[in-house]
């Protein structure tokens, strides 16, 4: 959330609620409800570390609204941001390790714990079709980001597949 | 909603000890080995599954493409696997529409004709097949492009012709083989989106594909490992709020 909202202060200078609204505007159903008060939490923390400042803005009856931009220190670190790679996704390892584990414990069956998986990522795919469905289609970063999660998860299922094959040679 | 029947109703399709054994060079290949399915009116049943799982070999012996070695086959609670040759293909005209992966449109017909020719060889009237297409292919956006060749055509463009000719005889069943097996990201979501639409009218469909994305719009999914069925989940109508994917992103911290 950090680097987010700095990136997005790098446009100008924003308040809270503003901020809220331009990730609801980015990101679309595929990240549904920014919680406002983890916003207000995380600017209070920015401003902290002098990553950027706020100021007071006074309303005609409303009370002061603080409107916060980027300090120098915070765009060294948005430029840090950019430059650094992240790490890979990785495989699930609590239920790999469920599926190493299971035939020695003899409390599971293996392909049993496969089929079981298999339906709930079925079910999470299938949440994501509607998902992509029910999106705006001109928010192209929203559709990005919902086929990234619907890859990723046909890579998970391929490999259930690929265990299921292995596993049921055996028997 | 669609006024289909509902869960009492007769099975559209129903296998019972479905086997098929190829006999091609070496080892005799067990492509399905016992299977028994009933498919319900209005549902959208997708088979998935490793290639080689025999998952076509299944859905060709359930549009009466390939003969079963053992089993049986009903269509609408009628006996169908000891059907003649000539009896399937008039009843795949009436009552079974297939789609498959490379289309398999009639190459020296124009796209209207295509559309148009199962319909008058089910004996419609040539105004009435003429109607059914134009109305087909304007749903399918495919509006201005009855006189194209299918060569002239997009691979995503072929596949809705292809869907516009299984369902010009509005048949009870659709059968579809890897409808999206050789399209782009982009076709294969407009079949996704076209399957499910007509699904939503009541079309019963059963679906073959390795793609789960694609498997997902369907409201039941088999898993087909090695010629059987390994599971048979019914997938849930709306995502449980508040875990999975309510964000599919999740910003810490």
């Amino acid at each position: 959330m950090r680097l987010p909202l700095l990136a997005l202060l790098a446009r100008g200078p924003a308040h809270g609620y503003e901020l809220k609204q331009d990730l609801e505007q980015l990101l679309g159903s595929a990240y549904p409800q920014p919680n406002v008060g983890q916003i207000y939490v995380t600017l209070g923390r920015l401003e902290k570390s002098g990553l950027i400042e706020g100021e007071d803005v006074e309303q005609s009856s409303r009370p002061n609204k603080k409107v916060y931009h980027l300090t120098d220190a915070g765009r060294e670190a948005l430029h840090a941001w950019f430059e650094e790679t992240e790490d890979e996704p990785r495989v699930r390892d609590e239920f790999f390790m469920k599926l190493a584990l299971a035939p020695q414990t003899g409390l599971a069956d293996q392909i049993a714990l496969i089929n079981r998986q298999r339906r709930q990522y079925l079910n999470t795919m299938r949440s994501l079709s509607k998902l992509a469905a029910a999106e705006d289609r001109d928010n192209r970063m929203a559709h990005l980001l919902i086929e990234g999660a619907m890859l990723h998860l046909q890579a998970d299922l391929d490999w259930l597949e690929r265990c299921q094959e292995e596993l049921e040679e055996l028997e | 909603m669609s006024a289909t029947p509902g869960d009492g109703s007769a099975p559209v399709l129903r296998a019972e000890g479905l086997v098929k054994t190829h006999h091609g060079e070496g080892a005799p290949a067990h492509a399905v080995r016992g299977v028994d399915l009933s498919v319900r009116r209005g549902e959208f049943v997708a088979v998935t599954g490793p290639s080689g799982a025999g998952k076509s070999t299944l859905l060709h012996l359930l549009g009466g493409l390939q003969r079963p070695d053992e089993g049986s086959i009903w269509l609408d609670e009628v006996r169908a696997d000891g059907w003649s040759e000539a009896r399937w293909a008039v009843e795949r005209r009436k009552r079974i529409g297939i789609v498959f992966q490379f289309f398999n449109l009639v190459s020296n017909l124009s796209v209207a004709d295509n559309v148009e020719l199962p319909a008058l060889l089910a004996g419609l009237p040539p105004k009435r097949a003429r109607a059914e297409r134009e109305a087909l292919l304007g749903e399918l956006g495919l509006a201005g492009k009855e006189r194209s060749m299918p060569g002239e055509l997009s691979g995503g463009e072929q596949q809705r012709v292809a869907l516009a000719r299984a369902l010009v005889n509005h048949p009870p069943l659709l059968l579809a083989d890897e409808p999206a097996g050789s399209l782009d990201s982009k076709g294969t979501r407009e079949v996704m989106r076209l399957l499910s639409r007509f699904h939503q009218r009541g079309q019963t469909i059963v679906l073959v594909t390795h793609d789960a994305r694609l498997a997902s719009a369907a409201d039941r999914v088999i898993s087909f490992f090695d010629g059987r069925i390994a599971d048979d989940a019914t997938l849930e109508g709306t995502p449980a709020r508040g875990k999975g994917i309510s964000g599919v992103l999740e910003l810490r911290d």
